[in-house]
């Protein structure tokens, strides 16, 4: 018996609506659930409830537009780098955050959705990107805290994210965090140096640290009794870990690299607990946080706009490169006839 | 119009040739020359395989969008080799894959779950060689 072929390597997206009640075959769900059980991997052309698809086209494709407005408070600062070596190494940085928005993209499109279609929900504000990025950078010193709390709380979620059901995604996530200890490493090493060095340079370090620490804490999505979408995600698979646990690791690993260059964390709750073992932060204003995802963050127009116009402006950049393929097309055929 | 042809599009999606329009079948071939139409569309999108060390076989690492093939590799190198990660890319035109379905996993690869004797372990040889 002859096997039929698939033409593309794509997944098809029949049905973009999110169907809140489940609408799937019973068998077909099963067999699914009993695949997600054993802990194999989905991969674009298997079958999978359309709930599944949507879930992860909306948390790829957000995951995807954090990467690339992630560039933009960061390359604010390429031009004020302080030496050559801060210049090389942002540059290469922001230069990362582009190729990840890349590779998500990509993954987010074998479930069938365009890539022009991402860029334009990100592009028309109809797209969610992570909260972090809606805060502003007003000194150098926050080059360095982005790479030691934003990449850090990323490398957090990204390295259980590596182990998602979705296959594409979990690859995307796996070449990431290869790269992403670079960018927290190099921000570390700013506020190391600053930390370290005359008293106005540590109060700029100090400054740094205070304003992005409870923003940093807030990046790993609401607290589990406020994040509806959790328990499905986890139930297949596709996160690993609760928001809250994963803010508990993030606050785990940063609270002793705060200590270790002299700088305090602006939480007077924030205490050592022996029995667990942990750090344990106090309350988190979750107003701030929700007022920020709707919007109404410091810098939310500000970044859309940026965006946009670099879209905009980048626009004569993908014509030459059409018109340049049609012209190299066009004297191919001719040299041919 | 993309948007609306989603909403529509319950059945599998037709295969795009590789400037991304809906319903044109059949071409493999990159047309290049309809890529852009001076409108803001999508190029079409390249399956990038990169060779990691020399002797070491060529792996699929994702994909990206590009006019043609020089742009595509161009963009596969950007994106996939920051690192010294490859010394060789090939870049396939996504629509010029044809691939094994899912669904037909057990029919189409079923012809050699009967065939033990292909492995060395099937045959038996006398107790006691030590090194064969």
């Amino acid at each position: 018996m002859m096997a039929r072929v698939a033409p593309s390597l794509r997944g098809k997206n029949t049905r973009m609506a999110m169907t809140e009640q489940t609408t799937e075959d019973p068998k077909r769900m099963a067999e699914f659930e009993a695949r997600i059980a054993r802990g194999e991997s989905i991969e674009p052309k298997d079958w999978m409830p359309e709930r599944y698809r949507s879930q992860l086209i909306r948390m790829m494709s957000q995951h995807a537009h954090s990467e690339i407005v992630g560039m933009l408070p960061e390359g604010n600062w390429i031009t004020r780098a302080p030496s050559l070596r801060r210049k090389m190494t942002l540059l290469a940085k922001v230069q990362d955050e582009a190729g990840h928005g890349l590779y998500i993209y990509c993954g987010t499109e074998t479930l069938g959705v365009d890539r022009t279609e991402l860029v334009d929900q990100l592009l028309s504000g109809k797209a969610k990107y992570s909260s972090i990025f809606n805060y502003p950078t007003l000194t150098w010193a926050d080059m360095g805290v982005i790479g030691w709390f934003v990449d850090g709380a990323a490398i957090v979620n990204q390295t259980v994210l590596a182990k998602a059901s979705y296959g594409p995604y979990a690859r995307a996530m796996i070449r990431i965090c290869k790269e992403e200890n670079f960018h927290k490493k190099q921000g570390y090493e700013i506020i190391a140096t600053l930390a370290s060095g005359t008293p106005k340079q540590k109060a700029m370090a100090q400054d740094a640290v205070n304003r992005w620490w409870w923003p940093s804490l807030m990046m790993l999505g609401p607290s589990d009794a406020n994040s509806p979408n959790t328990a499905e995600l986890i139930r297949w698979k596709v996160k690993r870990k609760t928001n809250d646990e994963l803010r508990q690791r993030f606050a785990d690993i940063t609270v002793p690299q705060a200590q270790a260059v002299g700088l305090t964390l602006p939480d007077p709750d924030l205490k050592y607990n022996e029995a667990s073992g942990h750090w344990e932060h106090g309350a988190i204003d979750w107003d701030e946080f929700w007022a920020v995802v709707k919007g109404n963050g410091p810098c939310n127009r500000e970044r859309l706009a940026a965006r946009r116009a670099a879209h905009d402006e980048g626009k004569w950049v993908r014509d030459a490169a059409t018109a340049h393929a049609e012209k190299q097309a066009r004297r191919k055929r001719s040299a041919a006839a | 119009m993309r948007k609306s042809r989603r909403a529509e599009n319950v059945r599998p999606r037709p295969e795009r040739n590789l400037a991304g329009e809906p319903g044109s079948t059949g071409s493999k071939a990159p047309p290049a020359d309809k890529a852009g139409d001076g409108a803001d569309s999508q190029w079409p999108l390249w399956e990038v395989f990169v060779q990691p060390a020399q002797g070491a076989a060529y792996e699929h690492s994702g994909s990206v969008h590009a006019p043609d093939a020089e742009g595509a590799l161009q963009n596969a190198r950007d994106v996939y080799s920051r690192r010294g990660e490859a010394i060789g890319i090939w870049v396939v035109p996504s629509t010029a894959i044809t691939a094994s379905k899912p669904e037909d996993q057990g029919p189409f690869f079923d012809p050699a779950d009967d065939k033990i004797y292909r492995h060395p372990q099937f045959y038996k040889i006398p107790r006691g060689l030590k090194g064969f």
